[in-house]
């Protein structure tokens, strides 16, 4: 209702945004039906099933990157933070490193990977969960604090990994690279389906929320007053967040700059900020992004691992746009 | 006057056990029984002196540089290495391995030095621009641009195949000290001993740049010479032994906590304390898992992240 009064846009906008969200589906089908079929030598059901694993893992990644980066940049009121600069990558890493280091290889093999990846997500969450609680409990402008603090538990958790890792015999040490050279390239197929059962979930309770994320875009204050529970709702959305950035650093590990990269092209291409507009363009960037960026560098320029040093490059220097041009205001 | 002597006797205690730390045995009983000539007095001269010494060179002079940084930018969070220099120093070094392999370590590391001091430029054009209401907003911006060069870094060196090479330089590592390999540190003591002269030219400085004008101070100049100090320190420590996190960051930070922001006292404590530090640190990665060694970084980075967020989360919410 208060979404209703808020939104007069300009009939021009809403042209605007629906032509861009035609635009960008065509070019995410293009760039799926490349990935699945161009180089495809030999038997096609083989082809599609080892592509198709492969597609799903990027979709999966490049829908929770985006949707958590906006969500994440709706409640933090601001449009330079994205949720992975806290240090999940690291905390996944170190998760990974501390089970061999204090159970033995033979945990890492014996516990049911399913198994692992839940308790994986439990404790990033549940790290989250006290960062973020921290942050809503201060004032608004403890944000800067909390980023950098989530980057210094970053610096912590990958030293103590490092440290870990150097005490490990050779071959405990050979096992557990394996299982953490996760990269665009090579998602690790049987946490997929448990993946897409989460980020279901995760998305039902995200529509039903729908209505609220542009009143808090606003502000705290002023969704306040127009309403909303705010302090139960940032923590759900929150708890959202801290699971999708889960899923995506599970399946292909760190990646820092890519959310930014996608939302800030989303809101620049889109022209407004509601979110039923920005949200599927960042998803749709998002894959086009991934999907046809690794199209391109696997079967033009035979680049293979590269992807995420590129995207990691230019969202880094998004970002650095960003802070300048809005100090230039 | 007497606190300072004390920390100086612990930390000559720490450098006589660094020396007496490792594999091959070397004591006092071993020396004497050896004599001048003898297998110990050999190792002693070759490998723990030179290796002690570039302790105590890097991590002198990589604290004096982060507290050089922090008079310069006005900023108690920021180092080499949250600020872009060290980043970009091995943007330099790599950059120049891939075009001119065959010169001489010294050329080497002056490009090194001179891309240092363009990312710090770059660091300090970009912090112009921004509004500095936030403290903590400095380092951010500063950890993310070294993101971006680091990210650029990766990406050269992994279509150049030096990626291993790049995470040597980025791993500070004393191991492979010897003597003829850590020379160049001197020079790192040499920026030192310029801070300690112009520390009170800094300590003004710090104070911002209309209260340095008014006081007959060319502000400009004293930026310049602040900055040329803390990249070749980056430079050196890079080229000889790689990064060390946090160290600019923490001894300062600590420093400034027991006696306060003069210069003029604080640099002593700061050399002593950034040597005790690293002296210390790679004792500790020297016996964790004897006879293996791990890197001071992998221990830096346990020890000054840790302290960082201590305080980072002990800050007054007023100065947040």
């Amino acid at each position: 209702m208060t979404e209703e009064t808020l939104a007069a846009p300009l009939p021009r906008s809403f042209s605007r945004a629906a032509l861009v969200l035609i635009l960008l589906s065509l070019l995410a089908l293009i760039s799926i039906a490349l990935f699945m079929t161009l180089g495809a030598r030999g038997s096609w059901s083989f082809v599609l099933s080892f592509r198709g694993k492969k597609l799903l893992g990027l979709l999966l990644v490049s829908y929770s990157v985006a949707v958590s980066t906006i969500l994440f940049q709706t409640v933090t009121n601001n449009r330079i933070l994205t949720p992975s600069i806290m240090g999940f990558d690291a905390l996944y890493v170190l998760i990974k490193t501390g089970v061999v280091f204090f159970l033995g290889v033979g945990a890492l093999v014996a516990i049911d990977s399913q198994m692992q990846f839940l308790v994986e997500v439990l404790v990033m969450v549940g790290f989250s969960g006290i960062l973020f609680r921290w942050l809503f409990l201060g004032e608004e402008r403890s944000l800067h604090l909390l980023v950098l603090v989530g980057i210094i538990f970053g610096v912590l958790f990958r030293s103590l990994s490092q440290l870990m890792q150097r005490m490990l015999d050779p071959g405990a040490f050979n096992v557990l690279q394996d299982t953490l050279f996760a990269s665009f390239a090579t998602t690790d197929p049987t946490l997929l389906g448990i993946s897409c059962i989460i980020v279901g979930a995760v998305s039902l309770v995200g529509l039903k929320l729908m209505h609220s994320y542009d009143v808090l875009s606003l502000g705290r204050a002023q969704a306040i007053n127009l309403g909303v529970d705010y302090k139960r709702t940032v923590v759900i959305i929150l708890s959202m967040v801290a699971v999708l950035v889960s899923v995506s650093t599970a399946l292909v590990g760190p990646v820092t700059f890519f959310g930014l990269l996608v939302a800030t092209l989303a809101h620049s291409l889109v022209g407004n900020s509601k979110h039923r507009y920005v949200l599927p363009a960042a998803i749709l960037l998002g894959i086009i992004a991934l999907v046809g960026g690794q199209t391109l560098l696997e079967r033009v320029f035979a680049f293979d691992t590269a992807l995420s040093i590129i995207i990691e490059f230019m969202g880094g220097i998004v970002f650095i746009a960003l802070v300048l041009r809005r100090s230039a205001r | 006057m007497p606190a300072l002597i004390l920390a100086s006797i612990v930390t000559i205690i720490l450098a006589v056990v660094s020396i007496f730390v490792g594999v091959s045995d070397v004591s006092i009983a071993s020396l004497l029984a050896g004599g001048v000539d003898g297998r110990a007095m050999e190792v002693l001269l070759i490998s723990r002196i030179p290796r002690t010494l570039a302790l105590i060179l890097a991590g002198a002079s990589m604290a004096i540089a982060g507290l050089v940084m922090q008079m310069v930018v006005r900023n108690r969070f920021v180092e080499p290495s949250t600020t872009g220099t060290s980043e970009s120093a091995a943007l330099g070094f790599l950059v120049v391995t891939i075009l001119a392999p065959g010169w001489p370590l010294m050329a080497k590391m002056g490009v090194a030095a001179l891309f240092a001091l363009g990312g710090t430029a770059l660091f300090l054009r970009i912090l112009r621009v921004v509004p500095l209401r936030d403290v903590l907003m400095v380092p951010l911006v500063g950890i993310m641009l070294g993101g971006i060069i680091g990210a650029l870094t990766a990406f050269v060196a992994y279509r150049a195949n030096l990626m291993a090479s790049l995470l040597a330089w980025n791993m500070g590592d004393f191991s492979g000290i010897i003597r003829g390999r850590y020379e160049l540190l001197w020079i790192g003591l040499a920026c030192c001993a310029i801070a300690y002269i112009a520390a009170d030219r800094f300590t003004v400085a710090g104070m911002g740049k209309d209260f340095t004008t008014n006081l007959g101070l060319n502000y400009q100049r004293v930026m310049v010479l602040g900055l040329v100090i803390v990249s070749l320190v980056s430079a050196v420590v890079l080229v000889s032994v790689g990064s060390i996190p946090f160290l600019g960051l923490i001894v300062p930070n600590l420093v400034s906590l027991m006696i306060g922001d003069n210069m003029r006292r604080t640099v002593p404590w700061v050399a002593i304390g950034g040597a005790g530090m690293v002296l210390a640190c790679d004792i500790v990665g020297r016996l964790i898992r004897f006879p293996y060694e791990i890197p001071i970084a992998v221990v830096m980075g346990v020890v000054g992240s840790a302290l960082f967020l201590y305080l980072l989360l002990r800050t007054p919410r007023g100065a947040t």
